[in-house]
């Protein structure tokens, strides 16, 4: 049996290595030594440790054998793109663009850049490192410590495509930018790795929103994405992650934000799609008096598993963060909070709160909720809890005795609970799109909730 | 046709019979009490009543409007005209007032086949019954009876009468906690409903209320069983011997 697992384990990993060196050869930019140096070094790191297992502390709570053990190709374009009418009902209305990414990659066909204010650049990486790739390397992967995790170890390693956007100094773009990835169906298991960088400089004002989802089915995929995003002193950012792919895709994704002096940003994360989901959101308040606002839905039913990994860093004097976690979970649905917060030596007058609330809507359902606080300085303010419910009968009855259906009366309960999250999104055409997802995605949940268990 | 007929109603919750059969006859137009001490099943029976799924119906039928209640849910009973007012209204954060009192008015207005209210139509109707009530309008914006006081809670259980205007309203304990000032505002809200097309069960311990709004029946519940039937006079009556001379008498029958 030993043998056979090692076995296993490395054959996952030579299929990577397949890959690698496919890359090393052929990838556009690899005459750039430095993203070279960056690639190799991803790759080796994540050679030496592979993919987590249940033993590591960060990882606990989700079992990854099924990506470990699917032998996963890159996945390369040579099928049709999509049509803009296949991605029509996924556009957000009153964005102020739309980079469409085909499983990692940028199909300029498909997407719409409208026109941008001056000193606002939205691009994709590739054609950025080709055209300045002294700008990329000045950020590219500064942030992200590939040590800390193996998927961003492997996402490093394939850096190829993805987005880049630069919002310049003092700069208020009101409407937000639509950053839609697909995953399509290649009839065997393929693997994407889009690597975002957005730089906001000083006192500038945006809105993103990453979109992951697929188009045709039946196939495993796996969507390994990074997003190192860079907020200025004073900035202003919200960003947006949602994950709705098909119920045979993995998403693991990773948003390191790193703030300057000042700086607040919105992280608000909705998950309602994908079969094992992994969703790390890990900003470092590196300036004083920086805020932090970490929000997120989790809504999984049949057998999804939503695993949220939160590490919030106070590495400055005076900062805040808040964290509000949803999650609502039916059928044999698993749901998992980690919120770890380090508060650094320096980081006196740190305020930093944490509240996980979650529904669980079967007898089968299973949520594991786990704060870690580090703490290293002596002035700081740190709260944490974390609430476990079902939907109440009594709340039922009296919404049915004034003549709602019990289809109805459940999901006017869901959306109750929904909207504690998004009501501490800013009003918008961002907080619209995923309003109209969710009531999407409540109604569905409700009827279904109906027809399975019962309480007694 | 009475309006809600009762026969033999037997209700059990686990080992426990509750209601040891109830016959009660309720026309339109008509004000009944049903008083009776702590226990006695009054509570039971409104919540039986208003098809909560908790209980155990062991026996006997309730027709209203000639329709077999107890085979209603919760909700087809409301869009059949039955309204429970509860003795505790429960809090429903994340849903506002205004928002749940338009959901429910036009999921009756539908089941009936009539058209949907809009937010056009419906505010101004809402605001003509706040006034009655004597409500602040910024109750409508805040979540069902969340951070709402005792008297609040109550009167916005008359609003959600007043706007569904049901033909059987079941007022389960109404005046519990009420101050007199806020009694004297939900008697005249329950007042202002009375009418020939409609019923009213008034479901209390106390006399208190039904100095405000005049019953034609009382009914005494104890033990499961009513055991005396009168006039207003038998409620007075109550109110200065106590429910001691009829539990005896429920004993001795």
């Amino acid at each position: 049996m030993g043998h056979l697992k090692v076995a296993t384990a490395t054959q996952g990993i030579q299929n990577y290595a397949e890959s690698f060196s496919g890359l090393e050869k052929s990838a556009a930019s690899r005459e750039l030594p430095w993203l070279r140096k960056i690639r190799q070094d991803g790759f080796a790191r994540f050679g030496e440790t592979g993919f987590p297992t249940l033993r590591d502390e960060d990882w606990r709570f989700t079992n990854l054998s099924a990506i470990a053990q699917t032998p996963f190709r890159l996945a390369r374009n040579g099928h049709p793109l999509p049509s803009r009418k296949d991605i029509e009902p996924y556009r957000v209305a009153g964005a102020a663009c739309e980079l469409v990414f085909v499983d990692g990659r940028l199909a300029p066909e498909i997407s719409y850049l409208g026109e941008l204010p001056a000193r606002v650049k939205v691009a994709n990486l590739a054609a950025e490192l080709a055209r300045d790739p002294g700008a990329v390397e000045a950020h590219l992967g500064r942030y992200l410590d590939i040590r800390r995790d193996a998927f961003s170890a492997l996402n490093t390693a394939f850096i190829e495509d993805g987005a880049y956007i630069h919002i310049g100094k003092g700069v208020v773009l009101e409407a937000p930018v639509h950053l839609l990835f697909i995953s399509v169906a290649h009839g065997a298991p393929t693997v994407n790795h889009p690597r975002n960088l957005i730089i906001a400089e000083e006192n500038s004002q945006a809105t993103f929103i990453e979109d992951y989802m697929s188009l045709g089915r039946g196939e495993k995929a796996l969507c390994n994405t990074v997003t190192e995003l860079i907020a200025g002193d004073h900035s202003v950012i919200s960003h947006y992650m949602i994950e709705r792919e098909h119920e045979q895709a993995f998403n693991v994704s990773t948003l390191r934000i790193q703030q300057g002096r000042s700086a607040n940003v919105s992280s608000h994360s909705v998950l309602v799609g994908g079969a094992i989901v992994r969703n790390n959101v890990h900003p470092v308040l590196a300036g004083e008096g920086s805020e932090c606002l970490i929000n997120g839905l989790f809504v999984g039913s049949d057998r999804q598993h939503l695993d949220n990994y939160m590490l919030v860093e106070h590495a400055s004097p005076h900062c805040a963060s808040r964290q509000f976690y949803n999650g609502i979970l039916d059928g044999h649905a698993h749901g998992v909070f980690h919120g770890r917060i380090i508060v650094h030596k320096d980081a006196q007058k740190t305020d930093a709160k944490q509240t996980n609330r979650n529904l669980l809507l079967s007898d089968t359902a299973q949520i594991d909720t786990k704060p870690q606080l580090e703490i290293y300085a002596d002035d700081v303010k740190c709260t944490h809890g974390a609430t476990i419910g079902q939907i109440e009968e009594n709340s039922l009855f009296y919404l049915r005795s004034r003549g709602i259906d019990e289809a109805s009366a459940r999901r006017l309960l869901l959306m109750a609970f929904a909207s504690e999250c998004l009501d501490r999104m800013k009003e918008g055409p961002a907080r619209t799109h995923v309003e109209g997802l969710i009531h999407r995605d409540m109604g569905r949940l409700a009827h279904a909730s109906l027809k399975g268990g019962q309480p007694a | 046709m009475s309006l809600l007929e009762i026969k033999n109603l037997k209700v059990r919750v686990e080992d426990r019979e509750i209601l040891k059969g109830i016959n009660l006859e309720l026309n339109a137009g008509e004000v009944h009490s049903i008083m009776g001490p702590n226990g006695s099943g009054k509570s039971t029976l409104a919540q039986v009543l208003a098809r909560r799924e908790t209980y155990q119906i062991t026996g006997g039928e309730v027709l209203f409007n000639g329709k077999d209640l107890l085979a209603m849910k919760p909700e087809e009973a409301a869009c059949e005209g039955l309204f429970l007012a509860f003795q505790y209204p429960v809090e429903i954060p994340g849903i506002s007032n205004a928002y749940f009192l338009r959901s429910a008015l036009n999921a009756i207005r539908k089941y009936r086949g009539q058209d949907e209210m809009d937010a056009m139509d419906f505010l101004p109707m809402l605001r003509e019954k706040l006034k009655l009530l004597e409500m602040d309008e910024k109750l409508l914006n805040r979540s069902v009876n969340e951070a709402f006081s005792g008297g609040e809670k109550k009167r916005n259980e008359i609003l959600q009468m007043a706007v569904l205007e049901p033909t059987l309203a079941i007022l389960d304990e109404t005046d519990s906690g009420l101050d007199i000032d806020a009694l004297k505002i939900v008697a005249k809200g329950v007042n202002a409903m009375r009418s020939p097309d409609r019923a009213i069960l008034i479901v209390t311990h106390y006399q208190r209320l039904l100095d405000y709004i005049v019953p034609d029946r009382v009914h005494v519940l104890v033990d499961g069983r009513i055991v005396k039937s009168g006039g207003p006079e038998l409620a007075l009556q109550l109110e200065e011997q106590g429910y001691a001379t009829t539990e005896s008498a429920a004993r001795g029958a």
